[in-house]
């Protein structure tokens, strides 16, 4: 190959790979659009069943329920607008409580969300930012209140 | 005083940084000696700046509570390992050791690059000064580690209990080293660029610096996954987690970086690509620092976090990167075709293993920041998790391995062998496994059985290139080569064998009671209390067996009174053939306790293949710097193209 078409042929080829990674990733990302549910979205209906994705918000007080076999609990997650019944199988993270934030990754089935994780946060003072305005709202006294 | 010191150091060095800039063009001119000016001012900047950090250690392993820093982040009663190490378990220290390691490479970089012309390194030292100064007006004006409080608190706030760890004093100087020792690649390839000196001097010049971030990175990140598994108490070993994410990114750049250079090192050929991955693998690790520092996504290892810093580092970052695509798109097209290749040939292997690297790390970076575009246009909050990268970076991995095995058989320039015959053993090897995997466990998912075929076909593969030769007079760089290739077969043995036979039980047992997981029968002795320096902790005693034997686990759960926090210390065995894995969870109202347990077969070889990647690593650049020693002549095509 003579070096100016080796060349031509190189940027072709680097062309190619950005579009092809471009392309995989909108392919990848068209279900993943929207990954992270609020109970509001699932009570709408956006949250299409069995498929996995995040949930958010925060535990409802007073709805944490522990289940016979002893690992298992059932809690409801709320945004102010809307709760979405859970059920998780597993050792609760040390900072989930009640009335704080919480982020689940799990599949909705039959309107009850079933996590597979609750992200443990490293600090207290942590909030997801996906929660960042309702934590603040919750602050100036207005989502939950109602 | 100590305080005090730091600062000024770190203020002198911000000067040193200037007066280098101030420096370079006459350097790149050629106007003043580089030995009287640049080149004592670099050692000089990384100096102070080393005795800054050297500072902010003495700080914190003293616990002086008159520094805000120390008073936030550490706490008297706290062992001492963690007292040193949590000096870089914050923001403003981490990016102290940022800049230390900047600046301490640009002084290595003053001493040691005799071979680059004068003008290059001139051009390099600037960059490299460009590079410091942004992140020290950073640490001086937005995140001063050393500011005083007045009146000193009697305590300290004491470090979050995840970062008392072992892993903290290891992984993120480890990381730091990688990331930032990328900066030298950027600052060579912005001098190259600059002069346009890009040839195969200068990527032999620029090759033990990738070299060397890469293994370092390879060796943080390896860490990390261990850290995160064990610790986090999940199990898992990787998240596809925002943080995780910052640092693979540099790594695949480096790692596409690391084959290329030695394309431009040996053929002269592929200047530009070269020079654009250099540049790309250090704005990725500035990326990867703005991810982390700014903790502006969702992440399991997100910490509190000012925004602004965020926006000040994300000015950094366009700055400097524009500044490098800039020069790129200015001068790249002028740079000199290199030595013509064949399409089969090892040039173009490597080409095809960096198309498939750029790809990989363009859909990593996508996913990674999908949701900060998202958010930016259209003000909604997502986030693209765990699935996104598995289907889509998956397969393109396990893709890039089968080609692994063929690459090293091609030779420079033009293959007249038939390589393929060569492959046919490994390769009956690999579907034997996939035959095996049919046997032994008929409803283990595709992907995993596609993970065994492809690491049987590598682990064989990769051995070639010391096949039909006295492997013991093969050079240091061959054999660090099939070491990190053969670590790659070993590593995604492990991830296979993870996803297809682990073993989990979830449930309450009360003292006496026993589990089952896997082959193991597990009995819950006694859960009492245990005590260390700064917490007490319950701890359940285990008694496992298999048949034969007896083994002990005790896992806790510790309650740290100073920030107060409770954590899970999962109790982790190892044997030959796996782990076994127990968490202690909370008591039962019904008089029992939660236990997780886990039997992970051969997990461990997930993390022993990535060690052996950065051992090949090592092994090459150990090999480089040998025989670096004896030079032979220039061969006649290397003075035609360079």
């Amino acid at each position: 190959m003579k070096p100016k078409n080796q060349r031509l042929v190189l940027v072709a080829a680097a062309a190619a790979a950005v579009l092809a990674a471009v392309l995989l990733a909108m392919w990848g990302l068209r279900d993943q659009a929207s990954y992270f549910y609020t109970p509001a979205d699932v009570a709408a209906g956006k949250a299409e069943e069995g498929r996995a994705v995040r949930l958010g918000g925060m535990v409802e007080s007073g709805s944490v329920r522990r289940q016979p076999d002893g690992v298992t609990i059932r809690f409801s997650v709320t945004d102010g607008q809307a709760r979405t019944p859970v059920t998780y199988r597993g050792i609760v993270p040390d900072l989930f409580r009640e009335g704080s934030g919480a982020v689940a990754e799990g599949r909705v089935v039959k309107g009850t969300f079933v996590a597979d994780t609750i992200l443990a946060k490293h600090d207290e003072r942590y909030m997801p930012p996906e929660l960042g305005n309702l934590a603040a709202e919750r602050k100036a006294g207005k989502t939950l209140q109602r | 005083m100590m305080a005090e010191i730091g600062l000024a150091a770190l203020w002198l060095a911000a000067g040193l940084a200037a007066l280098q800039l101030v420096f370079m063009p006459a350097g790149l001119r050629s106007a003043v000696e580089l030995s009287g000016t640049m080149r004592p001012v670099a050692v000089a900047q990384g100096a102070l700046t080393a005795l800054a950090f050297a500072m902010l250690l003495v700080l914190f392993a003293r616990t002086d509570l008159s520094v805000a820093l120390v008073v936030a982040n550490s706490h008297s009663a706290k062992p001492f390992v963690y007292k040193v190490a949590g000096a870089w378990g914050n923001h403003e220290g981490s990016m102290l050791l940022w800049v230390t390691v900047l600046a301490v490479s640009g002084a290595f970089i003053a001493i040691l690059s005799r071979r680059l012309s004068e003008r290059t390194l001139a051009a390099a030292l600037g960059a490299q000064a460009a590079l410091a100064l942004g992140f020290y007006t950073f640490l001086l004006l937005a995140s001063n580690p050393f500011g005083r409080l007045a009146p000193a608190p009697l305590e300290g706030r004491g470090l979050n209990p995840l970062l008392q760890d072992p892993g903290l004093a290891f992984h993120p100087p480890t990381l730091y080293l990688g990331y930032v020792g990328l900066s030298v690649a950027f600052s060579l390839a912005f001098g190259a660029l600059l002069t346009g000196e890009v040839d195969s001097r200068l990527a032999r010049a620029m090759r033990p610096w990738v070299l060397a971030a890469w293994v370092f990175l390879t060796l943080g990140i390896t860490a990390g996954s261990y850290w995160a598994y064990y610790e986090l108490g999940w199990g898992g070993y990787w998240f596809w987690d925002p943080v995780e994410n910052a640092s693979l990114m540099p790594w695949l750049a480096a790692t596409a970086l690391l084959h290329s250079i030695n394309v431009l090192a040996a053929r002269g050929a592929l200047k530009a690509w070269t020079m654009m991955l250099a540049v790309i693998a250090f704005s990725m690790s500035m990326v990867g620092t703005f991810l982390v520092r700014s903790g502006i996504l969702t992440s399991v290892h997100s910490f509190a976090i000012d925004p602004e810093r965020g926006t000040y580092l994300l000015i950094l970052l366009g700055l400097y990167v524009g500044a490098a695509f800039t020069l790129f798109a200015w001068r790249g097209a002028s740079l000199k075709e290199g030595a013509p290749f064949e399409l089969v040939s090892r040039e173009s292997g490597l080409v095809v293993n960096n198309l498939l690297l750029s790809v990989i790390l363009g859909t990593v970076f996508v996913g990674t920041l999908y949701p900060l575009f998202v958010e930016a246009l259209s003000g909604e909050k997502l986030s693209v998790g765990a699935p996104y990268f598995n289907i889509v970076a998956g397969p393109l991995a396990l893709l890039l391995a089968v080609l692994v095995g063929a690459g090293p058989l091609l030779s420079w320039r033009r293959e007249r062998r038939p390589v393929l015959k060569r492959l046919v053993v490994p390769a009956l090897i690999g579907v034997a496994a996939i035959v095996a995997t049919f046997v032994i466990a008929p409803k283990m998912g595709f992907l995993p059985r596609l993970g065994f075929g492809v690491a049987a076909f590598l682990a064989i593969a990769s051995l070639l290139p010391l096949a039909g030769r006295n492997p013991l007079r093969a050079p240091l760089a061959t054999w660090g080569m099939v070491v990190s290739h053969f670590g790659i077969a070993v590593a995604l043995a492990g991830m296979a064998a993870n996803s297809a036979f682990t073993k989990e039980t979830l449930a309450v047992a009360r003292t006496g009671e026993r589990l089952a997981v896997g082959p193991w029968l597990i009995q819950l002795d006694s859960v009492t209390p245990a005590a260390g320096p700064n917490w007490t902790a319950l701890e359940a005693e285990l008694h496992a067996s298999r048949g034969h034997g007896r083994e002990v686990l005790r896992p806790q759960t510790r309650y740290f009174t100073s920030p107060q926090m409770e954590t899970n210390e999962a109790a982790i065995q190892t044997f030959w053939d796996g782990q076994l894995y127990t968490v202690l969870g909370k008591a039962d109202p019904a008089g029992g306790w939660q236990l997780r347990l886990w039997w992970k077969p051969f997990v461990t070889l997930i993390w022993a293949g990535g060690a052996l990647i950065g051992l090949g690593g090592a092994l090459s650049l150990a090999g480089r710097a040998w025989r670096t020693r004896r030079r032979r002549p220039e061969p006649e095509w290397r003075t035609r193209y360079a």
